[in-house]
């Protein structure tokens, strides 16, 4: 499938009326992160951990920007700002991302005799399927249960950082930030001169075209 | 610029921010820690930020307390949903139970304005059998209060809101049109009256607390559609730009980044004041009263936290209830795509709404109803909600590439009391030394037979509408109440109807934890009712000599 939103890119708003200095600031500071600096990961974590980011979001390498996932859990972590609540069977969430990426390589090597970041693609879906699943009891996961860790911390996080990240409001179509101009054309089917244009099919080029002019 | 309120002190040295202008100021009263002031109050959301502002406009001395920074949403809230979590109440809790809670972004702000400044807005009325859901419906409790005065008051509210609504609203007694005029429809608004017309059921525009229209200094809604990270144009009607701005006008002090650990009493029983940590040090608040509004867990969790050797169960908790019977609402929602754009993140999330199974009492399997509304929403949300059905990889990717075909219609559900869901103290602190809570919800049968009747229909609903590849969201809840509830008698109950304590008669609870039983409403509305009405009734008690 092509792009369902050719050649748009939410930056192109960044000095019109739907951005100002308050947003430029916060997504200027997403977009400076460097994708390979860790602070709060181990060296083998940080491995694993990026790896784990690339199954659970598989971005298109033809992409010039990627939303530096592994940098921005890490970063999270690292601040230590948590979400307001803990499910009482998983641990902190510092806590809960070492054991489960440790988990993950003793897991790879329990089954494929390497840690998790060597696995192939599909080693590394099948692994993540079946912990998604809890069908995965190496010790090292102590007392906390796989799939709810899976579910709870793994997912939540990764895909919460990606859609906060401008790459993923291109792919979706989303209008991203909006004050103060903010929206006019409210009802079905209408698109404001400012919102991304959708490609129908066989009208890709008039989709990209519209995308261009976006402001 | 100006400094960062999640850090600094804002309203301090006889003034606080005017949340109307960029770097401006208004002037602010101030009093002395060793001052006895009438009211200390604990937070400033939608119970005591309304309580403060009436109590203050009758005369007394006010003084509220709030853990949260004091914004200026013009200059200090970005269009990022990431950025805005600062508007959440970030600290541990731990939740158990069959049906743990999600909290943070869901129900609790920690802001001066409570979780008001981040609200979807929608601002409804019970329907007035609720009041004696007991005696008139067979299940929960009886409010201590009659419908027709808590009918009035809905009015003043509406008013202080300038609430935008329809001329005519479709269900439940005659109620007057609202201040503003309704606002237009967006995409999963118009799907949601699509569906209701197809099935014969009434829709209305729902009644919200964002302007149509100017006022004052504030300009109308302009759809950005992030109200729920908060509202950078002041168009949103929340406590902080509408009660606070006229409890500082007339007399009230607000302290922002207080937080309050413990409520002392005297060698009577009667409350002291309030001990709370403020610019990185404990101080004492004397006062002649005690009012917590600091929403369903952490009310429950001040009282409890200021156990003494004479209230060895905590404070106002002669009749074990305080922390028990926590009842949220079910918010199960059904979502699919339909053909048209709706691109749901224009406008208020939610701009249309029925209260049909509110208002119908036959063709039911379970007590209580529950609303549905329109839902938008924006992309985390709608990343979070693809992962929580379990979603990854490519099939995310996919299913995210619908997100402008995306349309949800969601539930604000009555969910009953039970007195194993509860707000307990749990052996772990916090930075501050006090202990956090420990959040237990489970649904009874009740509950999942309402969830699954709103479910099916709803499913009906957005197929009817267009709406393909449908499926169910099964595990969200909003909202938070009962875990001091009001009553006739004190032995069921922590307050009586004018919110204050049968065993303390000086400490009072102004919030969602009163609430004796939840409706299928967003409660907003009712508990900003009930702040009027319990500042109208303080001031009655005054004037006998009865406070």
């Amino acid at each position: 499938m092509g792009e369902r939103y050719p050649g748009y890119d939410v930056l192109n708003k960044r000095h019109t009326p739907s951005w100002n200095e308050q947003t430029r600031k916060v997504v200027d500071e997403r977009l400076a992160i460097d994708p390979e600096r860790y602070t709060f990961c181990t060296e083998d974590e940080w491995l694993t951990l990026k790896a784990v980011c690339s199954r659970i979001v598989p971005q298109p390498g033809r992409r010039r920007l990627q939303a530096p996932l592994a940098a921005m859990i890490d970063r999270k972590l690292q601040e230590g700002v948590g979400d307001g609540y803990r499910e009482a069977r998983l641990p902190p969430a510092d806590e809960a991302w070492r054991r489960g990426l440790r988990a993950f390589d003793a897991e790879a090597n329990a089954r494929h005799g390497c840690v998790f970041h060597l696995l192939l693609d599909a080693e590394r879906d099948a692994l993540l399927a079946a912990v998604q699943q809890g069908a995965a009891h190496d010790p090292a996961w102590g007392d906390m249960p796989p799939a709810l860790f899976f579910a709870k911390r793994l997912l939540h996080d990764i895909v919460g950082a990606y859609y906060s990240h401008p790459v993923a409001w291109n792919e979706i179509g989303f209008g991203g930030p909006a004050s103060p101009r903010g929206y006019v054309r409210l009802a079905l089917d209408r698109r404001d001169p400012w919102e991304a244009a959708e490609a129908h099919s066989g009208e890709e080029e008039a989709a990209r075209r519209d995308n261009a002019r976006v402001g | 610029m100006s400094d960062d309120a999640a850090l600094t002190l804002r309203a301090t040295g006889g003034r606080a921010p005017d949340v109307f202008r960029p770097g401006g100021w208004v002037p602010m009263r101030e009093y002395r820690d060793d001052e006895a002031v009438d009211f200390v109050i604990v937070g400033t959301g939608a119970g005591g930020g309304t309580l403060a502002c009436k109590l203050a406009e009758h005369g007394f001395s006010v003084v509220a307390l709030d853990a949260g920074p004091y914004w200026r949403p013009l200059e200090d809230f970005a269009s990022d949903e990431a950025h805005q979590a600062k508007l959440y109440w970030s600290d541990e809790r731990i939740v158990d139970g069959d049906n743990p809670l999600q909290l943070g972004s869901n129900n609790s702000g920690r802001s001066v304005g409570g979780s008001t400044v981040h609200f979807a807005m929608v601002s409804l009325r019970f329907r007035p059998e609720w009041f004696k859901a007991r005696t008139k419906l067979g299940y929960g409790a009886d409010w201590p209060v009659d419908w027709r005065e808590i009918w009035t008051y809905y009015r003043e509210v509406e008013q202080a809101l300038k609430i935008s609504g329809p001329i005519n609203y479709p269900w439940g007694p005659h109620r007057p049109r609202y201040p503003y005029r309704a606002h237009e429809l967006n995409g999963p608004a118009l799907v949601l009256a699509r569906g209701a017309e197809a099935l014969g059921i009434d829709w209305s525009p729902t009644p919200i607390a964002t302007l149509s229209a100017p006022r004052g200094l504030a300009h109308p809604c302009v759809y950005r559609g992030m109200c729920v990270i908060g509202c950078s144009t002041n168009a949103k009607q929340s406590v902080l730009v509408t009660w606070l701005p006229r409890a500082l006008a007339t007399g009230a002090e607000i302290r922002d980044l207080a937080m309050v650990g413990r409520i002392e009493h005297d060698a009577a029983g009667r409350a002291t004041g309030v001990a709370y940590h403020r610019a990185g040090r404990w101080r004492f608040q004397r006062a002649r009263n005690v009012v917590v509004a600091g929403y369903a867990i952490e009310t429950p969790r001040l009282l409890l936290n200021s156990a003494t050797d004479r209230f060895p169960d905590g404070l106002a908790n002669s009749s074990g209830l305080v922390g028990r019977n926590l009842t949220v609402q079910s918010n199960q929602a059904v979502w699919g795509i339909v053909q048209e754009e709706v691109r749901p993140y224009k406008g208020p999330p939610s701009l249309a709404l029925t209260e049909h199974w509110n208002y119908t009492d036959t063709g039911k399997d379970f007590f209580g109803g529950y609303c549905y509304m329109s839902q938008g929403l924006l992309p985390m949300v709608a990343g979070g909600l693809q992962a929580k059905r379990g979603l990854w990889g490519q099939r995310l990717l996919d299913a995210m590439e619908n997100y402008n075909h995306q349309v949800g219609l969601k539930i604000v559900g009555e969910c009953l009391p039970q007195e194993r869901n509860c707000v307990t103290l749990s052996d772990e602190r916090d930075a501050l030394g006090l202990r956090i809570p420990r959040v237990t919800y489970s649904y009874c049968d009740n509950d999942k037979r309402l969830i699954a009747h709103a479910l099916v229909f709803m499913r009906r609903a957005l197929a009817a509408a267009g709406g393909r590849d449908i499926w169910d969201e099964t595990d969200d809840t909003a909202h938070m109440h009962g875990t001091a509830r009001m009553g006739d008698d004190s032995a069921t109950s922590v307050v009586n109807g004018d919110c204050r304590s049968w065993d303390i008669p000086n400490l009072w609870i102004c919030d969602g934890s009163v609430f004796p039983t939840v409706g299928g409403v967003n409660p907003s509305l009712t508990i900003q009712a009930l702040a009027c009405r319990t500042a109208d009734r303080i001031k009655a008690l005054a004037a006998r000599g009865e406070l």
